[in-house]
């Protein structure tokens, strides 16, 4: 089999796999008694949140081209534990005590800026607190998201071959995948 | 399935890494094979669903739900299963087994069993560790060596495509070779560094089932070049691994010889007092629950260690009445396995103007270097060390106390700082009181007994683990590594995924249960040639070793078939 007609036998796998995974995911379906935690305005607020930590440059798209916000609600109504949930949720009533969405994007900076560094070095298994679990939901999801995989690091689904040594210069883009 | 034939020259049990390569020399020998499956089917390429997506096409980026997690405790241990590979591993709570000792039984139930998402190490042992749990007091002397598994590791090896470097390295000797995967320049300065300062330490390029360069004979399997897109564990469309499923099954099936049947669960194997020799297979089919008799004079018993125990102790007649050919009483004892408990790591200084392309599939190999020729250290038994060096992503803004927006965003977009690790594969002695049997009273939703695991951990495993974590430390000093961290995790056998024996090859039926051929010393037209059938671990990833009994035993089979003799 040459590598041509393995990348036709390919296509006909995409084309299978759209099903597939849709099989597939139906056991990670959110339960609905979760679902009202987070609203339209949750979704817009939590996009804003992660294009402050990752905004948009002229390198790069933003966490909210990645649709940051619905991703996170995703993960945490699927993947966190109730006690996390409730962290998250009274980190959403805080941003909105702080009318986070009224702030200009300075204000916005600071204040997370600020909020990171009073939580950057929590032990989050002591100590659970609402800014790691945005920080690291945007850094995770952003970088494995299809503009953030793609445009801000390099992304090669079918390298082809392995070269263990090639050149780098401080500015080139890592992979994102290992 | 009423028009089925119920009659054939061989059945196999079980279609993952060894059943596949009974199937295929069987059939290619001419004998009409039915390999009896457990599981679902899976077809080559067409039954791997997520082999194609992007890591944001999965809903949770790769990561498992809370629920299933909460659901399946035990299979979700596995550093193999998560989002995109769930569809290849059990449902904790289908298949119960009963743990008097912690021991965490990872299981795929279905065509090509585990050889769908193993790990494609493929050192051969060594005649060292062959011998030395006699020599050294601590097993049973194996009825074979080196010299009679040597051909049946070149055959398998040149069908299965293994890559890797001829390295002249007494601990590990030399295979038939594809072209090895590069080391990277940290690898490379490694395994120079580790040469300079132990001279009796070689660090080696991965020995692997990768096509690196197919022959003809992976073309002829359909099979195509390793794209290096590291995600073997969901099933490989160009075939770039070796699997049942990609090579021995479909193989097996372009000789008209081949029947699979999936959704067979074995409830025994049956004996027939007049002949002496076992008549059939007696099987469930997990969706009718009904029950069929296969006949055949040739079984294979591949159905991975523990469910090959099982099997056999559950085989009971009046001639055997504690399982087929387990006179002695030792069926289901000497369970061993491989230590996979400790790792260590830290961070190399510079290679900086340095990065890789494409993602490697495979670690690099430390040769065992521990009680190769003399027994050197307070502890027997030897270990592998697998290893390697990958470069981060830079996770800070150096220099600033902002660590977030643009700049940020730009810095951690990067390549950072080379990170090395270590693995170690350690061997564990075969003891009598590492052991399964069959539950008197419990039995699973097709009303076999389950099956008890009662193997732990000893002192010498200790010793062992704490070697590794000193040496490892102290090479990762000397190639100057910061930040280093070892550990040892105390995981509990059977994540290691390497369990053994239980129904081991030795020279006299009054110790063991396997002859030389790995025929049952009792009864002879039936073969173990799978994990069940080790006297002893080795540190040697244990798969192609299985691979190369089967297609010996299978051999020896099809000749003896001919000969009127089975």
């Amino acid at each position: 089999m040459n590598r041509r007609k393995a990348l036709k036998l390919t296509a006909g796998v995409v084309g299978g796999t759209i099903i597939g995974s849709e099989i597939f995911l139906t056991g990670c379906v959110n339960k609905e008694k979760n679902t009202g935690l987070f609203s339209k305005v949750d979704i817009d607020l939590l996009d804003e949140v992660g294009e402050t930590i990752l905004p948009k440059t002229d390198r790069s798209p933003g966490a909210k081209e990645a649709k940051i916000g619905e991703f996170m609600k995703v993960i945490v109504l699927d993947c966190y534990s109730p006690k996390e949930q409730e962290v998250f949720k009274n980190g959403l009533t805080e941003l909105k005590r702080k009318a986070f969405m009224g702030q200009s994007p300075e204000e916005r900076f600071n204040y997370l800026a600020q909020l990171d560094k009073e939580t950057r070095n929590l032990n989050l298994e002591d100590s659970l607190h609402f800014f790691p679990m945005l920080k690291q939901l945007t850094l995770w999801g952003y970088f494995t998201s299809e503009p953030g995989a793609t445009k801000a690091l390099r992304y090669n689904p079918i390298p082809g071959e392995y070269i263990g040594c090639v050149p780098y210069k401080a500015g080139d883009r890592a992979w994102a995948t290992r | 399935m009423d028009n089925e034939s119920k009659t054939y020259d061989a059945i196999v049990i079980g279609s993952g890494i060894s059943g596949g390569w009974a199937a295929k020399e069987l059939c290619e020998k001419g004998l009409k094979t039915l390999v009896l499956e457990r599981g679902r089917n899976v077809e080559h390429i067409k039954d791997y669903p997520t082999a194609m997506m992007n890591p944001w096409d999965f809903k949770h980026h790769g990561r498992l739900t809370k629920e299933y997690v909460d659901k399946n405790p035990l299979i979700t241990k596995c550093y193999a299963v998560d989002e995109s590979t769930t569809q290849f591993f059990i449902e904790d709570a289908d298949h119960p087994y009963v743990q008097e000792k912690p021991f965490d039984w990872i299981r795929g139930y279905q065509v090509g069993g585990k050889s769908l998402t193993w790990g494609r190490a493929c050192q051969r042992w060594s005649d060292y560790e062959f011998k030395a749990p006699h020599k050294y007091g601590y097993g049973l002397e194996w009825p074979i060596g080196y010299d009679d598994v040597a051909p049946w590791y070149s055959h398998v090896e040149k069908f299965v495509g293994v890559c890797g470097n001829k390295d002249g390295i007494e601990a590990m000797p030399d295979g038939e070779f594809l072209p090895p995967f590069d080391l990277n320049c940290v690898e490379q300065y490694m395994k120079e560094n580790i040469a300079e300062n132990y001279p009796d330490r070689h660090m080696v390029h991965a020995r692997w089932a990768h096509l690196t360069e197919p022959n003809e004979i992976h073309l002829e399997q359909g099979r195509g070049k390793c794209q290096a897109r590291n995600l073997c564990t969901r099933g490989c469309p160009y075939g770039g691994y070796f699997s049942s499923n990609s090579s021995t099954l479909p193989w097996a099936e372009k000789t008209g010889n081949l029947t699979i049947r999936p959704f067979s669960v074995v409830h025994s194997i049956l004996y027939d007092d007049k002949t002496g020799k076992a008549s059939g297979v007696k099987i469930i089919d997990t969706n009718t629950k009904e029950e069929i008799v296969y006949n055949a004079r040739i079984i294979f018993l591949n159905a991975s260690t523990l469910n090959s125990n099982l099997i056999l102790l559950n085989s009971k007649s009046e001639r055997f009445p504690n399982g087929l050919g387990n006179d002695n009483g030792l069926m289901g004892k000497y369970i061993c396995f491989h230590i996979y408990r400790a790792h260590a790591g830290g961070i190399i200084a510079g290679f900086k103007d340095k990065y890789v392309y494409g993602r490697n599939p495979t670690d690099a190999i430390l040769a065992n270097y521990r009680n190769l020729k003399e027994q050197d250290t307070d502890y027997v038994g030897g270990f592998t060390t697998f290893l390697g060096a990958y470069r981060k992503r830079v996770d800070k803004l150096e220099n600033s106390d902002v660590q977030i927006g643009a700049n940020y965003k730009h810095a951690i977009s990067e390549a950072g700082d080379w990170r090395v690790y270590m693995y170690m594969q350690g061997e564990t002695i075969p003891k009598a009181t590492n052991r399964v049997y069959l539950s008197p009273d419990q039995t699973d939703q097709w009303g076999i007994p389950l099956i008890v695991t009662d193997v732990g951990y000893d002192e010498n495993d200790d010793k062992m683990v704490a070697d590794f974590l000193e040496q490892s430390t102290e090479m990762l000093q000397k190639m100057g590594c910061t930040e280093i961290g070892s550990s040892d995790n105390h995981q509990a056998p059977g994540l290691d995924i390497h369990e053994m024996g239980g129904v081991r090859m030795g020279k006299d039926p009054e110790n063991s249960l396997l002859n030389e051929w790995n025929q049952l010393h009792l009864c002879k037209n039936v073969f173990v040639t799978d994990g069940a059938c080790m006297t002893s671990t080795g540190n040697q990833s244990p798969s192609v070793l299985y691979m190369a009994l089967t297609a010996r035993a299978a051999t020896y089979a099809a000749e003896e078939f001919r000969k009127g003799k089975l």
